[in-house]
């Protein structure tokens, strides 16, 4: 792997920036590996470069249908935290968060991690008795929620000028969280496809996955795809929000519905909120990106979707709950709008499981995933490569269902 | 924005309905005859497909009916649902 470095960078400047090697190898698809990753998505690439970095397993393939990246790694708003409720999800996401801070050496690619503190805008009752119980939790699990005063909030979050005494729904308290980060999603994706790539792990993009196969025992023995068969003894699946259209394919039925999820982006200003506002009351939240737009995001499409757009009618939703809280961003242009779909457990956890069709394994129900990925591709890596799940990712396997061990966690920025 | 047809106010603008949710389960007459992976997966696993679902829509700023509807979830296409009884 080329190392980049201030060095690197100067030196390849003397010659104009023409002397790049590719970041990662474009191999001639073989016939057989010993694990084949469907999804070149986050979760899919770091699972890649875990299996080679942890477990040396490097005869891995990663099957991509579309481009690298061109998932909902990088369709999300970035938000990193770990303000979840319940005891098995706080120490995972923790971990995550934790992980996400040494990426950036990690990987040797700058991810432009940068902290900041997430500000959730209380305006009912029940959503302040909900964000008291978390606060209460968290603090069991070194995870930082401090309830801040009105004022305080106004303070630090200047444009907040809606939300007054006599509005519909005056704003009650706040409450900060400090563990939170945004950073730049194409370089998490990029990264860990380098770093897997130079392991030896092989990324295939444009090769659809159209059916898992399994041998006359019942084993799985590989993948069909658009450019034909791969053999391999392990297939992890980690292709968000398609994974019951995969696991179907060998009868396999999984509680998870498909969504979709979508954002915004208004044109560049001057710095004006260095905290992600979230206001989960009306339905909307944003932070402000290094290039100075506000990216915006808010409810899911109600209904099961697999569509990369965004409704008019979440669309006009989460405008109208902005400008209720920020009425100056009526001013704003709005640049660029998109979607993903992504899927979504029966209680809101994780599925990073086993499966009953032996050497078939699935990571799914990411549809808060991105902040996710370097806990959860670590995780899968390692049920993967043992057959056994490591103590954090335990309790998110398929088995809860069966015994009817919910793990329920609700969305913290969604109304609906 | 889905154009839903109410078969008392006609052909009306999403924004006047509330979604109410997958139509397709119907519940077991006798759950109690049920395995129990039966019945967990009747309480758990939704159908998922990439094609037409069955959902509940409100016209709760019409009329109040409850209608069901078959949207395609990759197209958002609605065709009126024969099974509507
Ligand atoms: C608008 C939006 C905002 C979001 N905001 C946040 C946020 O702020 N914080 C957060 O934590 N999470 C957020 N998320 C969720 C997060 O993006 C996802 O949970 C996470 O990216 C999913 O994991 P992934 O990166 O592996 O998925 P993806 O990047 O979607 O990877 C899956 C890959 O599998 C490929 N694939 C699918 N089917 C096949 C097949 N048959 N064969 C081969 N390949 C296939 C896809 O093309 C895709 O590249 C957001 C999502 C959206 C859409
Ligand atoms: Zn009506």
């Amino acid at each position: 792997m080329q190392r980049y470095s201030f060095f690197s960078l100067a030196l390849n400047a003397l010659s104009g920036h023409r002397n790049w090697r590719c970041a990662w190898r474009s191999p001639q698809l073989q016939k057989r590996y010993d694990v084949v990753v469907v999804g070149a998505g986050g979760h899919g690439l770091a699972t890649a470069y875990y299996l080679a970095r942890r477990h040396g397993i490097t005869n891995v393939a990663v099957l991509e249908r579309g481009w690298l990246g061109g998932g909902n790694v990088g369709r999300n708003t970035v938000t990193v935290r770990s303000n979840y409720l319940r005891d098995e999800s706080l120490p995972f996401f923790t971990r995550s968060v934790k992980l996400f801070e040494g990426l950036t050496r990690e990987l040797n690619f700058n991810l432009m991690h940068s902290n900041r503190s997430m500000i959730d805008v209380v305006q009912t009752y029940g959503k302040l008795r909900d964000l008291q119980r978390r606060q209460l939790i968290m603090d069991l699990y070194d995870s930082s929620y401090e309830r801040i005063s009105v004022e305080e909030l106004r303070r630090r979050v200047p444009p907040l000028t809606g939300g007054g005494q006599g509005s519909r729904l005056p704003v009650l308290a706040a409450f900060a969280h400090r563990d939170a980060s945004v950073n730049r999603h194409d370089a998490v994706a990029w990264g860990y496809a380098r770093a897997a790539d130079s392991l030896g792990v092989e990324i295939h993009e444009n090769t659809k996955v159209t059916s898992i196969s399994r041998d006359s025992s019942g084993k799985i023995c590989g993948v069909e795809t658009t450019r034909g068969s791969v053999r391999a003894g392990k297939v992890a699946i980690a292709v968000s929000g398609h994974t019951t259209t995969l696991t179907e394919t060998v009868g396999l039925k999984l509680p998870l519905r498909t969504i979709n999820l979508s954002a915004f982006v208004s044109e560049p200003v001057k710095p004006l909120i260095d905290v992600v506002v979230n206001c989960p009351d009306v339905g909307v939240y944003f932070s402000q990106s290094d290039k100075g737009e506000l990216v915006i995001g808010g409810a899911t499409d109600l209904g099961q979707s697999f569509r990369r757009d965004i409704k008019q009618t979440v669309f006009e939703d989460t405008v109208c709950a902005l400008l209720e809280l920020f009425p100056s961003f009526r001013n704003l242009k709005l640049l660029r709008q998109w979607g993903g779909h992504v899927d979504i457990a029966h209680d809101g956890s994780p599925i990073i499981s086993k499966t009953e069709v032996p050497g078939l394994y699935v990571t799914a129900g990411w549809w808060g995933g991105y902040k996710a990925i370097p806990a959860g591709g670590e995780g899968f890596a390692h049920l993967v490569a043992n057959d056994e799940p490591t103590r954090l990712i335990a309790p998110f396997g398929i088995d809860r269902f069966r015994n009817l061990d919910f793990i329920f966690e609700s969305g913290t920025t969604t109304v609906r | 924005m889905l154009e839903i047809c109410c078969p008392f106010c006609g052909r009306r603008n999403e924004s006047e309905f509330s979604y109410g949710g997958p139509a397709a389960m119907r519940r077991p007459e006798r759950p109690e005859d049920l395995s129990a992976e039966d019945w967990v997966e009747y309480l758990t696993v939704p159908s998922n497909p990439l094609g037409p679902v069955l959902e509940h829509w409100w016209h709760a700023r019409g009329c109040g009916a409850w209608i069901t509807v078959r949207r395609d979830t990759g197209t958002h296409e609605i065709k009126p649902d024969s099974d509507d009884a």
